[in-house]
């Protein structure tokens, strides 16, 4: 096992499951790593749905969205697949480049912003690294007895990830790398509106825009789509204290690194019911009044964080010094 | 009484669904809870499990312990349900996402938060009602059934004046999960009846054009959900949403009628209704039990537990388990009762149970305000339920302010 290239922020050391170790990481195609996590005391994991991304708060300091591949059915480990985007902002090739087996890193979410929704068949169509999130839906749609089909598109073979992993069962499994055959007749291959059918795609915004032209005429929720370049934090993760004001009371609590903003207030005698403690069930949403939310949660949509009116304060955070939350 | 067999399996000889075990289930479960962490209930041939830490990680791992083969004794996977099983409670990963993911949203504390002002007003008017008559009363059927019944209908959008059947049909499916003893067989012969008339309030157009119903009906022009998942969904909400809520303000009303000191505290602080329901489910745990079923051989703590076989988890046993909560018999305003397995724990937790708290909070706000002090005027009598902790009358007294 390598040894840990970069010594954690201190917010990465968090008792409550919320930080990560690599526990594998495999080239599995030209510029694709497969990264496989675990928490660090070998706990539970938070339950995720085919679709769901997590946010990856990386030794760096900055954070990244990306899809879970791996079998949801697995509470112990985690697994995504990273490209390498030399023309990105550095999020991808600290992965490449630098994150080594035995690093620690920040989780937030689960989310799902892709669910799979029931369907008596489904025409998934995935591009380039755009296949993790279908990957696991591939599975679902296997157990809950529905027909499949998909189509993989990729710039040629050697950078198509995943593709020994397709073949799951009864579906149809398309690999069209453009290097051999060129443009596919995307609209025939989606066909005509079916009412028995869902589609899913997840890849580059040209694909997606293709399948939604090829697509116009399909009822609304029919056919559903992802696209892998999510929202990304480029500022560091706070890794010092920050300050919990009680709106209109005097009470400020300092929440350090090693604690969650729920245990702080409890231990100032603020009466914070929480259920589950990791984001999921909603209990302790908490009004923020002023400050800006770390978002953590399984809860909130991407506007609704973005909002920033609400967090979950037994997993959430405070980018700013100060938070300002009425309870 | 129980004894530790040459196998290390703990054994009990106890019936958990007696009469006398029902009517009062703490003895029994202090000697679940120490004969070990997993017991072999001799009477039934089943696993029980009655310690936090155990009941609480076995709720999360909806992967060793199924509940797609029935969360009651029977077996689903060999003997035919009473009726469709459920598409939350009685369903596994991924058949349960979609039903799930829908509901929860439906009923998030964010898309209930415009009941509140309606309930608190709701809660108020029946208050006022209720203290312009004799001061005297039973706080069962004149709040802790009245205030759901009156309310909960409406939010899911049923239309007709025969809600009070939702009481009896809960009353039957929660006795179901257990043996088929005299309290499944009391309730058999209603049992058709209730049902179909619950099935009937099910469809798109027997349901109020607002509401959780409508709601449920409007994600299938999504896709979010089948047409044919839809009713089941709804049914979902009058099976687990009505007994539940009547028998958990029930807890809170005879908590407080208990404990003065509490009601004095809480007409102090009224921010303390909502903590005093949690601590209230804590301590009675409305809904007392459900079963799994193991996947594979599951071995916790030296003992395996086959594969295929039921295990009995009792969230009741586990919310008083000494090693988790200090002084766990007491109703206790000053103690932090999150974390609590009432509502369960995992991908099977409460759906409604924001719901539940909105409801059982601006009626205990609605009290606070205006009644001074309330104790019991005679002594309460149970209701006896495969698995629910319920009260069938509770006499109290109260005085105004």
């Amino acid at each position: 096992m390598e040894s840990p290239t970069h010594s954690a922020p201190a917010a990465l050391e968090r008792p409550d499951g919320r930080s990560l170790v690599v526990v594998e990481k495999t080239l599995i195609a030209a510029s694709v790593v497969s990264i496989r996590l675990r928490r660090i005391d070998g706990g539970r994991l938070p339950d995720w749905t085919p679709g769901a991304h997590i946010d990856l708060i990386l030794p760096n300091g900055v954070t990244r969205q990306y899809s879970l591949c791996g079998d949801p059915a697995d509470s112990g480990e985690y697994r995504i697949a990273v490209l390498r985007e030399a023309a990105g902002r550095g999020g991808s090739r600290f992965i490449h480049d630098l994150l080594a087996v035995g690093d620690r890193v920040g989780l937030g979410g689960p989310r799902n912003n892709f669910t799979l929704v029931p369907s008596t068949s489904y025409t998934f169509i995935s591009g380039g690294i755009g296949i993790t999130p279908i990957l696991p839906m591939l599975h679902a749609a296997e157990a809950l007895g529905s027909r499949w089909r998909l189509l993989y598109l990729g710039r040629d073979l050697s950078t198509m990830a995943l593709v020994e992993e397709l073949t799951v069962g009864s579906g149809d499994v398309t690999l069209h790398p453009a290097s051999e055959r060129g443009r596919i007749p995307l609209a025939e291959w989606i066909g005509s509106y079916d009412e028995a059918t869902k589609v899913y795609a997840c890849g580059p915004a040209r694909l997606l825009e293709s399948v939604a032209d090829a697509t116009r005429t399909w009822r609304p929720g029919w056919v559903r789509s992802e696209r892998f370049t999510a929202r990304t934090i480029d500022e560091p993760l706070r890794a010092t204290p920050f300050e919990v004001q009680v709106f209109g009371t005097d009470i400020t609590v300092g929440v350090g690194p090693g604690t969650s903003v729920a245990a702080a207030l409890r231990g100032a005698g603020i009466d914070i019911l929480t259920s589950c403690a990791r984001g999921v069930c909603g209990t302790c949403e908490t009004t923020v009044v002023s400050g800006e939310p770390d978002h953590r949660d399984s809860i909130l949509s991407d506007a609704e964080q973005a909002a920033g009116d609400c967090f979950f304060p037994c997993v959430s955070r405070s980018r700013s010094d100060r938070i300002v939350i009425a309870v | 009484m129980t004894i530790t067999d040459a196998h290390t399996v703990a054994q009990s000889s106890d019936d958990p669904f007696s009469a006398e075990i029902l009517q009062d289930p703490l003895p029994f479960q202090e000697r679940l809870r120490e004969a070990g962490s997993v017991v072999r209930l001799q009477t039934y041939g089943v696993y029980a499990m009655g310690r936090y830490d155990t009941v609480r990680s076995a709720l999360l791992d909806w992967q060793d312990f199924q509940s797609a083969a029935g969360v009651g004794m029977t077996d689903f996977t060999r003997e035919k349900p009473w009726r469709p099983p459920s598409l939350l409670l009685e369903a596994d990963p991924p058949h349960h996402d979609a039903p799930r993911e829908v509901l929860a949203k439906i009923l998030s504390p964010r898309s209930i938060r415009e009941l509140e002002p309606v309930w608190a007003d709701d809660a108020e008017r029946l208050v006022d009602q209720l203290i312009e008559g004799p001061l005297e009363f039973d706080a069962v059927t004149h709040l802790a059934e009245a205030f759901p019944l009156r309310v909960f209908p409406d939010a899911v959008g049923l239309p007709g004046s025969d809600r009070d059947h939702l009481l009896p049909y809960g009353d039957h499916l929660f006795n179901t999960f257990g043996p088929e003893n005299f309290l499944v067989q009391q309730g058999a012969p209603r049992a058709p009846e209730l049902s179909a008339w619950v099935n009937a309030q099910c469809s798109r157009e027997s349901l109020a054009a607002t509401g959780f119903g409508a709601d449920i009906w409007a994600a299938t022009d999504r896709g979010d959900i089948t047409p044919a998942q839809a009713p089941l969904i709804v049914r979902s909400l009058l099976s687990a949403g009505v007994d539940t809520t009547v028998h958990a303000i029930g807890a809170v009303l005879h908590a407080f009628a208990t404990h003065p000191d509490q009601w004095r505290a809480l007409r102090e602080d009224p921010r303390l209704a909502r903590r005093a329901f949690d601590e209230a489910i804590r301590l009675e745990s409305p809904v007392q039990t459900f079963f799994r079923t193991t996947t594979r051989d599951v071995t916790l703590h030296g003992t395996t537990i086959p594969e295929g076989h039921k295990i009995l988890m009792f969230l009741g046993a586990a919310n008083r388990d000494p090693r988790r909560w200090e002084r766990p018999d007491a109703f206790d305003l000053t103690r932090d009762p999150s974390g609590h397995v009432g509502f369960g724990m995992g991908i099977h937790q409460c759906v409604g149970q924001h719901v539940a708290r909105l409801e059982a909070g601006t009626l205990v706000t609605a009290l606070a305000r205006r009644v001074k002090t309330i104790e019991l005027s005679g002594p309460p009598s149970r209701r006896l339920n495969n698995t629910l902790r319920a009260w069938e009358s509770m006499p109290v007294r109260i005085t105004l302010e």
